[in-house]
C-alpha cells in the first residue's frame, strides 16, 4: 500500500529514467565502441590508429593551439572591461554590462555568419592565408561575453576594504593588483577559462564560416568520422570523443579547487 | 581626466568590435545589394519582402520556434519534477540525481550530440522530430532543475506538512503550496532553456530529420558550405529582425527591473 502512496519523492522516478536513457546510457555507449572493433572484440587499435596519424596530431595541436589563442585574447581583452565595469564609477555601468551580454541572446550562428560579412568588407576573407586569423577573431568575438561575465560577478563581490588595506599597507596600485586583486578573482578566471576553451576546441561552426574550409578543430574531426560512412565511423568517432571527455573531465577536477560552493558563475547563469 | 577618457575609450572600443558586425548587418539590410561593401542605389525594405516570401527561411524560423518552445516545456516539466524528487530524497540520491544532471552541461556539445545520435539509432527513431525534441531536452532540462534546486532549499518545510495536516493531499499540497513557492526558479528556467534551444546548433545537426532546417542549421549550410562570399541578403533582414527584438525586450526587462528595484527602494 506504501509503494502506491503518492509521495513527492517519487517523482525523481522517472527523472531517473530519463536520466539513465539519454545522459548516463549514450556516454557507456561511446565507451563500448571507443574500446571495440566493428565485430565487437576488445581492441585499442582505434586509439592507435588516431595517434598514428601525423594528420590527426597536427589536428589536435593547431586546434589546442586555436583554443589557448582564443582564450588568452578574452581573458586579455575582457577582465579590463569586467574590472573597468565592477570597479570604477563609469556613469551607468549597469547599462555597459547589459550591452556586453546582449549578443549572447542573438543565435550564434547568425552572429558568426555576420562576422564572415565584417571580414569579407575589410577585404581579410579572401586575403591569402588569414583563415586560422579569422577563426581566432571569430571565437574571441563568440565568447568574449561569457568572458566578461563571470569575471565581473567576481571582481564585484571583492571586499573593497582588502584592497584598501593593501593600499593602506603601503603597497602600490600595480602591487595590490598583481598580489591581492588578481588572485582574489580566480574564481572567474577559471570560470571563463573552462567556457571559453573546451567550446573553442569542439564548436567546429565559426572555424567552418571563417576558415574557409581549411581550418579543422577537434570538433569537427569528431563529426568527419563520425559521419564518415566508413565501418569504423562510430568507433572512431567514439574513441576521439571519449579523449574529449577525459580531458574536460581533468579540467572540470582542477577547476573545481578554484571554484567556490555558491557557483554564481555557472554557464548561463545571469543571462536572465 | 585623462585616466577616465582612456577607460571608456576602450569600454567603448571593445563594445565596438561587439557590435560591428551586426550593425553592418542592419545598415546593409535596407540595400538592395546582393554583397555587403558594394553599394546599390536603392534603399528599401527589398530584402524584408524578400525574406518573408523565402519558404525555406519562413519554414526554419517556424521550426525553430516550435523546436524551442516544445523542447523548454518539456525540459520545464521534467527538471521541476527531477529537482522535487531529488530534493525529498535521501541525501546519496540527491547527490547521484545532482551529479548526473551536471553531466550535459559540462560535456561538450559535440559528445553529447554523438553519443545521442547513436542512441537514436538503438532506439529506432534516429533523425526523426522525436529525436531533435529529445537532443534539445537534453541539453536544456539541466537548467532548469539547477535553477529550482536553490527555491527549494530556501523553501520553509514546515508550509507543506501545515498543509498536510489541514487536510490537503499531497498531490494538492504539491501544486497549491509548493510550486508557486518555487515558481519563480521554474520561470528562469524555462527562459533558460528557450534560449539555449534557440542557440543551439551542433545537437540540431546530430538529431535532425535529414530535410528539417532551423535557423542554425540553414544559416550554416549556407554560409559555411560556400565559397568566399556566400552572403544570403533575407538573412540581413532576419538578423536585424531578431537584433531590435532583442533589445526591445531587455529593455523592457531593464525598465520593468528597475521600477520594481525603485519600488522596493520605497
Amino acid at each position: 500500500m506504501n509503494a502506491l502512496k503518492f509521495s513527492r519523492k517519487n517523482l525523481g522516478i522517472p527523472y531517473a529514467v530519463f536520466l539513465a536513457v539519454f545522459v548516463i546510457l549514450p556516454l557507456i555507449l561511446i565507451v563500448y565502441y571507443a574500446f571495440t572493433d566493428a565485430n565487437g572484440a576488445f581492441t585499442l587499435s582505434n586509439f592507435t590508429n588516431f595517434f598514428k596519424s601525423p594528420t590527426n596530431v597536427t589536428i589536435l595541436i593547431r586546434s589546442f593551439g586555436i583554443a589557448f589563442l582564443s582564450t588568452v585574447l578574452c581573458l586579455v581583452i575582457g577582465y579590463p572591461v569586467a574590472y573597468l565595469l565592477a570597479r570604477s564609477n563609469l556613469k551607468k555601468s549597469g547599462v555597459l554590462l547589459m550591452l556586453f551580454v546582449l549578443p549572447m541572446w542573438i543565435n550564434f550562428v547568425l552572429r558568426t555568419a555576420a562576422m564572415k560579412e565584417l571580414l569579407y568588407f575589410l577585404g581579410m576573407y579572401e586575403s591569402g592565408k588569414l583563415h586560422y586569423l579569422n577563426t581566432v577573431i571569430g571565437m574571441v568575438y563568440d565568447y568574449l561575453p561569457v568572458t566578461i561575465l563571470p569575471l565581473y560577478t567576481v571582481i564585484q563581490k571583492l571586499d573593497k576594504n582588502v584592497l584598501e588595506a593593501s593600499s593602506d599597507l603601503g603597497a602600490k596600485p600595480l602591487y595590490t593588483f598583481i598580489n591581492t586583486t588578481l588572485p582574489l578573482s580566480m574564481p572567474g578566471i577559471v570560470s571563463a577559462i573552462t567556457m571559453v576553451f573546451l567550446p573553442s576546441t569542439t564548436s567546429y561552426v565559426i572555424s567552418d564560416t571563417l576558415g574557409n574550409s581549411k581550418v579543422t578543430i577537434i570538433g569537427k574531426l569528431i563529426e568527419n568520422k563520425f559521419n564518415s560512412g566508413a565501418a569504423d565511423s562510430w568507433q572512431a568517432g567514439s574513441a576521439i570523443a571519449l579523449v574529449l571527455l577525459l580531458l574536460i573531465f581533468v579540467t572540470m577536477f582542477i577547476s573545481g579547487k578554484f571554484q567556490n560552493d555558491d557557483d554564481s558563475s555557472a554557464r548561463g547563469n545571469g543571462l536572465w | 581626466m585623462v585616466k577616465k577618457f582612456f577607460q571608456r575609450g576602450y569600454v567603448f572600443l571593445v563594445l565596438a568590435f561587439l557590435y560591428a558586425p551586426i550593425l553592418l548587418l542592419v545598415v546593409y539590410s535596407f540595400n538592395a545589394s546582393k554583397e555587403i561593401g558594394t553599394w546599390s542605389d536603392q534603399w528599401n525594405f527589398s530584402l524584408y519582402t524578400m525574406l518573408f516570401t523565402d519558404d525555406k527561411i519562413l519554414t526554419a524560423v517556424w521550426n525553430t520556434l516550435i523546436l524551442a518552445f516544445v523542447s523548454a516545456t518539456i525540459s520545464t516539466i521534467l527538471g521541476t519534477i527531477g529537482a522535487i524528487g531529488a530534493f525529498y530524497s535521501k541525501k546519496r540520491t540527491q547527490q547521484l540525481l545532482g551529479g548526473a544532471t551536471q553531466i550535459p552541461v559540462i560535456s561538450a556539445e559535440i559528445v553529447t550530440g554523438l553519443s545521442l545520435a547513436m542512441i537514436f539509432v538503438f532506439l529506432g527513431f534516429y533523425r526523426t522530430w522525436a529525436s531533435l525534441i529529445i537532443g534539445h531536452v537534453v541539453i536544456c532540462f539541466p537548467f532548469v532543475f539547477l535553477n529550482v534546486m536553490p527555491k527549494l532549499k530556501q523553501l520553509n518545510p514546515n508550509l507543506y506538512e501545515a498543509g498536510l495536516d489541514l487536510g490537503a493531499s499531497p498531490t494538492k499540497a504539491l501544486f497549491s503550496i509548493i510550486l508557486p513557492e518555487i515558481m519563480p526558479g521554474i520561470f528562469s528556467g524555462f527562459l533558460l532553456a528557450v534560449t539555449m534551444s534557440l542557440d543551439d546548433y551542433i545537437v540540431t545537426t546530430f538529431t535532425k530529420p535529414a530535410t528539417l532546417d532551423t535557423i542554425s542549421t540553414y544559416t550554416y549550410n549556407a554560409y559555411a558550405k560556400g565559397g568566399a562570399n556566400t552572403s544570403v541578403p533575407a538573412l540581413r533582414a532576419l538578423s536585424t529582425i531578431i537584433f531590435v527584438l532583442i533589445i526591445s525586450v531587455v529593455l523592457i526587462n531593464n525598465i520593468r527591473g528597475n521600477k520594481a528595484k525603485e519600488q522596493a527602494r520605497k
